[in-house]
């Protein structure tokens, strides 16, 4: 229980409808964790409860070493030292930038708060805000206000919600670049919501998938994307196509594209039918290969290709390659395997 | 349309012409709607222009500090009391679940169709010295008069409780739609900066919700300080009682006319700090996402404080006077219910629905005018126009009945000498004179709440719409009409229970032989025969309750998403 | 269409019964309507109505000036006449009924206006407490023995002011004013509500003497709630100043406007309202005095007993209430 942030199986249902099942995890200090998952699937309800805002009908939340609940106590929101910034930021519109960014200093004396003002204006970059209303605000210096509102009172724990969703598509990773260096340089231990992978690659450690309810694994970005722990995360997280195959040795599974090797072994019995997961970037396109497939589909994606192929056995697999090799629709063109981790599921019919 | 070579750049010119000649028109329309139900007002303002020296140093010298500091009492009393009893149950019914709680959401309400001068009787009938509270006590103990302490209901504290009882609902009203409204992210944001419920309702929500508590707060100062059946009753000198003694005792109609022309200045003194204290914040909301409002259900403990307190103003200002006027209404019901009482019941309702319709249409006009060409002559032209409401319907009647008989005489006059033709008295001591003192008078209730609900219809809307190939016409009734059926059903019933309530202008403007429930009421009131004003003040207060709830109803569905 | 709607109003406008009569009455409507109906039966004249304040119905027929409907000025105050009578609404009217059936002193001098029937302001007081013989006059109320006993009510009142109004023609202003200002020493509580709420405060111990009009009472004697009967029933009745000037008479008055367009008819009213059977019914329905002594009235005005009534010329009554009205003022009766 040494860490910022403890998940003991945790169980919620909103009016009798359960949410979140049996949710665990811990998070390190000063550490960036986001949840990530499909609308509907309960990771803001997660990030309520730990908030305080819903209460558990099981299991456990732990802030900083203190039980902040479980199903009989539950510590209210406000005592919980915990800094949120909400999808659409909930700034108060009678305010001025300053005094929503003071909102939550309101027992410590003047010269301190106004330190603590000049501290994150400057971190934020808002000192030409400062005398402003919300309403007169761009949705990032908002955002940006939203921050330093809830990095104020340095909370042991900062919870944004959907931070980006209100944002330009274009500014979303580069903003979330930026968000992680101010909140890495005030090493505040912070979990956020997200549906969309790339901002959690962009912003976080530490990346809890969930889907109904459940958390699907808990792991670093290259981890999950590479080594999925199920066929959901696994198609959650990037893009790929599974493909039969049989295993043939401790390391080695047999498709219709070849013998597919893993560097460990994947413990599954010899002889046993599996799914195997390949990603776009483990299918290469080389025009000496002896194995050609049928170009379906294309999307053009600045350097590279996204290609939907088609094998003769009608099995589809996707590859990016760079975009100077520009192949028409209906082309057989030649592939190669290259597979540096190798990802089997049991089989799914 | 002319040919010529820049046809392009000519029918554009063409364009942009006709668009400003329409908003001009539209525009004049209202400076000409605007300066019509100003005429009352400016003839109690011109009065100032008349100086009664002799009137006005013997008002100083005797009454007019006692005028002062009561109207002052009064209205930082009711003030105060208003919004104490408006503000926190509408905080309690819209955030918490307890018992009976959706109950008082429109129970709160209840008050408003409560006439001050009604409740003021019926709690002198119950409390007073002679009434059967005391009596009782004085029979039971053997107590004489001045042995033991009793409330006095007829004194400034009294009449401070009977207007605040029947006025915070304009408070509970609006404040309650703002808490509906407001996101509550925005509350959940100062709990997780450490806020507790109280700081969070102290420092978010209430600030948040002052515009519209203001809005309703100066509804009821102005209510207050027109308010002269209650004061006179009770024996308490103000402003108003004093503009009344001006006139009938002392005849001095100039002199009293000033009296109201000072009233008016201090509300319009009000209004104009009140709009300059908060002109650096626009409360916009920043938000326009809004989660379900998760009502907490209250422990046993607290929902039973929260349920005596929201209870409290709802049983004291309604249930309590009711039953009193039902208890006296049984002795007498059987004589008054007759052929003549269903005529009275007809004109108040018809007067009072004919008089909300039309002060719905002039303050949507007003208010698109506005939206259209927002000058600040149009908003100084509003706002003048909404400060009827402060003025005692008496003098409003009379500022009325001046300017219509000035018109009546003239036509009449003009007619005899070219055509020789008697035209008598067109519009005076018509129906129509009336519903226009009316209008002056509530104007400002549908005004307020058109602009408001107006507001929150964002320019970006129409240019949606328009891009769609919408008209003007099919904005307003596919957007507009939807978005603010509430609102506007608001506004409706406000004015309905208010000209239903309404005595002093009726009184003096009514034709020959046409009565109304309030008339009726205040006369056999007046003649000390309070049984048999019972029955025509329960049928005022039972023709209120309907809208009065289907105002609440509305307003609880008001709010983003909820059903 | 202008002109077709203009005739429409016209039409309109001169539509009426082929024989009527318009009152603005400051006499409440049940106070006056059955009189009414029966005139019209009797008569076939048809009858408007609109009741309101005195003063309001002065200042809408100020406004109206020639074109007003009304015929007929119908007050409660002997005031409000004599108001009118200045502002010039009324005209002369020559009816040997009228001069016969109401007394010199109860009608105008140019025959403006005529009274229509006496409501006297007397003395009540609780028999348990006070003597009888402690009582004399309007100005004994304002020995320093009734300091807290008295009540009365607002000095806004105009049968207050119409009091104050015949003392100042008897006394003088000086005189006068001390006395409003011995008098409001001796208030038992500040002045509030109407004439019943006196006579059920002094009922209710708390006061032992009050100022209220004759009528008043017999209402309560006669009222369909018990609680006001029993107190009634506890308090007396004092004819005040019998041996000096006598008891304050007010009158209940009409008048005819000028631009009066049913002249005929209201001559025919007025005189209806004079004869002794209107007379009866102002006893019997609301216990006014009729104007003529000769009338007979109610039984509970008979068990009052005959009294002195006071025979001040009525239009010093108008002549001072607005000298009335500024003493009181400055005596700090509210």
């Amino acid at each position: 229980m040494n860490k910022a942030i403890n998940i003991n199986d945790v169980s919620v249902s909103i009016e009798g409808r359960s949410i979140l099942e049996n949710i665990s995890f811990g998070l390190e200090e000063a550490g960036i964790a986001c949840l990530l998952g499909p609308s509907g699937c309960g990771k803001t309800t997660l990030l309520r409860c730990i908030a305080g805002f819903e209460k558990q009908h099981q299991g456990e939340v732990w802030i900083k070493g203190v039980r902040v609940s479980n199903p009989t106590h539950h510590l209210p929101v406000e005592q919980r030292q915990i800094g949120m910034v909400f999808q659409d930021y909930a700034l108060f519109p009678h305010m001025s930038v300053a005094d929503n960014i003071t909102f939550g200093l309101n027992n410590q004396n003047a010269k301190t708060v106004k330190q603590r003002l000049d501290e994150l204006v400057e971190l934020l970059s808002l000192q030409k805000h400062v005398n402003k209303y919300p309403h007169n605000l761009s949705g990032g210096q908002q955002q940006r206000v939203a921050l330093a509102r809830a990095m104020a009172p340095r909370p042991g724990v900062l919870l944004l919600d959907e931070p980006f969703a209100s944002l330009d598509v274009e500014l979303r990773e580069q903003i979330a670049r930026e968000l992680r260096q101010i909140i890495k340089k005030d090493g505040i231990t912070t979990i956020m919501v997200s549906h969309n992978q790339l901002e959690a690659f962009a912003m976080a450690d530490v990346i809890g998938v969930m889907n109904e309810g459940r958390l699907l694994q808990w792991d670093k970005a290259f981890k999950l994307y590479h080594e999925p722990e199920t066929s959901e995360v696994a198609n959650f997280v990037g893009e790929g196509v599974f493909i039969p195959g049989v295993v043939i040795n401790e390391k080695e599974v047999k498709t219709e594209i070849g013998n597919i090797q893993g560097v460990t072994p994947h413990g599954v019995a010899l002889g046993k039918k599996v799914t195997v997961l390949i990603r776009p970037d483990d299918i290469l396109h080389d025009d000496d290969s002896k194995m050609t497939a049928r170009v379906k589909d294309k999307a053009f994606r600045g350097a590279e290709f996204l290609y939907t192929l088609e094998l003769e056995t009608g099995v589809r697999l996707l590859s990016l390659v760079p975009s100077h090799h520009n192949h028409p629709v209906n082309e057989p063109i030649g592939i190669r395997l290259e597979i540096d981790h190798l990802v089997i599921f049991p089989q799914i019919d | 349309m002319l040919v010529t070579p820049d046809s392009q750049a000519i029918s554009d010119a063409v364009i942009y012409k006709t668009n400003s000649f329409v908003f001009s028109k539209w525009n004049s329309a209202l400076v000409v709607l605007s300066l019509l139900f100003s005429i009352p007002l400016v003839i109690v303002l011109g009065s100032l222009f008349f100086p009664e020296t002799e009137a006005w140093s013997h008002l100083a010298d005797t009454v007019l500090t006692d005028y002062i500091f009561n109207s002052l009492m009064l209205l930082i009393g009711v003030a105060f009391f208003s919004v104490i009893l408006g503000v926190i149950p509408a905080w309690l019914v819209t955030m918490y679940r307890f018992p009976f709680s959706r109950y008082l959401e429109w129970a709160l309400l209840l008050p408003m169709a409560m006439p001050a001068y009604i409740i003021a009787y019926s709690y002198t009938g119950m409390l007073d010295v002679a009434g059967p509270l005391q009596t009782s006590i004085r029979e039971v103990t053997g107590w004489q008069y001045r042995d033991y302490w009793f409330p006095e209901v007829r004194s400034l504290g009294g009449a401070i409780t009977m207007l605040s009882l029947v006025l915070y609902p304009y408070v509970y009203l609006l404040a309650r739609a703002a808490f509906i409204e407001q996101s509550i992210c925005v509350l959940e944001v100062s709990r997780t900066l450490g806020c507790n419920a109280v700081d969070a309702f102290r420092r978010v929500a209430l600030p948040l919700a002052r515009p519209a508590i203001m809005v309703g707060l100066s509804l009821v100062v102005m209510e207050t300080l027109a308010d002269y059946g209650t004061v006179q009753y009770f024996g308490v000198s103000t402003f108003t009682t004093g503009i009344f003694r001006t006139w009938f005792g002392l005849g001095n109609s100039m002199a009293a006319a000033q009296l109201s022309a000072l009233l008016l200045l201090f509300v319009a003194v009000f209004l104009y700090l009140e709009k300059r204290s908060r002109r650096q914040a626009r409360f916009h909301h920043t938000s326009s996402r809004y989660s379900n409002l998760l009502q907490q259900q209250l422990n046993k403990g607290a929902g039973l404080c929260a349920l005596t307190f929201c209870a409290l103003p709802m049983i004291l200002g309604f249930i309590i006077p009711v039953s009193y006027l039902i208890d006296m209404a049984l002795d007498t019901y059987l004589h008054i219910l007759n052929k003549d009482f269903y005529l009275l019941l007809f004109n108040s309702l018809s007067l009072a629905f004919a008089t909300a319709i039309l002060a719905l249409l002039i303050a949507l006009f007003m208010a698109y005018s506005n939206r259209n060409r927002n000058s600040s002559v149009n908003r100084f032209l509003v706002r003048f126009v909404s400060m009827g409401y402060a003025i005692p319907g008496t003098v409003v009647a009379v500022g009325v009945l001046v300017p219509f008989a000035w018109f009546d005489n003239t036509l009449d006059a003009f007619l005899t000498e070219h055509f020789n033709i008697s035209s008598g008295l067109l519009i005076s001591g018509t129906i129509v004179t009336l519903i226009f003192a009316y209008l002056t008078r509530f104007l400002a209730v549908s005004i307020n709440t058109v602009e408001a609900a107006l507001g929150k219809i964002k320019p970006v809307m129409d240019e949606v719409a328009k891009t769609t190939g919408m008209s003007s016409g099919g904005i307003i009734k596919r957007i507009h009409i939807p978005m603010m059926r509430g609102s506007l059903l608001t506004a409706l019933l406000l004015v309905f229970v208010d000209v239903l309530k309404e005595l002093p202008a009726t009184l003096i403007l009514r034709p020959f032989n046409f009565n109304t429930l309030a008339v009726r009421a205040y006369e056999l009131a007046n003649e000390e025969r309070l049984a048999a004003a019972a029955v025509p003040a329960l049928a005022i207060v039972l023709a209120g309750i309907i809208p009065v709830i289907m105002i609440s109803n509305s307003i609880s569905r008001s709010r983003a998403g909820n059903e | 269409m202008n002109k077709f709607i203009l005739i429409t109003i016209l039409f309109v406008q001169q539509f009426s019964y082929a024989a009527e009569v318009n009152i603005y009455s400051a006499r409440k409507e049940a106070l006056i309507k059955p009189l009414l109906d029966e005139f019209t039966e009797q008569t076939g004249i048809h009858v408007n109505l609109v009741t309101g304040e005195a003063d309001t119905l002065l200042k809408r027929l100020e406004v109206e000036a020639k074109n007003t409907p009304a015929d007929i000025l119908l007050t409660v105050d002997v005031a409000r006449l004599i108001r009118a009578k200045d502002l010039e609404l009324f005209q002369s009217i020559d009816s040997e009924v009228l001069e016969k059936g109401i007394p010199e002193h109860y009608r105008d001098s140019d025959k403006q206006w005529f009274g229509l029937s006496l409501r006297s302001r007397v003395i009540i007081y609780a028999p348990d407490r006070v003597k009888e013989e402690e009582l004399s006059s309007y100005e004994n109320l304002a020995n320093s023995k009734w300091k807290n006993r008295v009540c009365v009510r607002s000095s806004s009142n105009a049968y207050n002011q119409s009091l104050v109004a015949a003392m100042v023609a008897n006394d003088g202003v000086e005189k006068t004013e001390a006395w409003a200002a011995a008098l409001v020493k001796n208030f038992a509580r500040d002045p509030k509500g109407g004439d019943r709420d006196q006579i059920k405060a002094v009922a209710a111990g708390v006061c032992d003497v009050a100022l209220v009009n004759t009528y008043y009472l017999a209402g309560m004697l006669v009222s369909s709630q018990e609680d006001e009967v029993a107190a009634a029933n506890k308090i007396k009745l004092f004819w005040p100043d019998q041996d000096g000037r006598g008891a304050h008479m007010n009158v209940s008055g009409a008048g005819i406007l000028k631009p009066a367009k049913h002249k005929k008819e209201a001559i025919q009213l007025l005189e209806y309202l004079a004869n002794d059977k209107a007379q009866h019914w102002y006893a019997e329905a609301n216990h006014e005095y009729p104007i003529n002594s000769n009338i007979e009235s109610s039984a509970i005005l008979k068990s009052w007993g005959k009294f002195k009534a006071d025979n001040l010329n009525l239009n010093l009554l108008g002549k001072y209430n607005t000298e009335a009205v500024l003493l009181m003022d400055r005596a700090g009766w509210k």
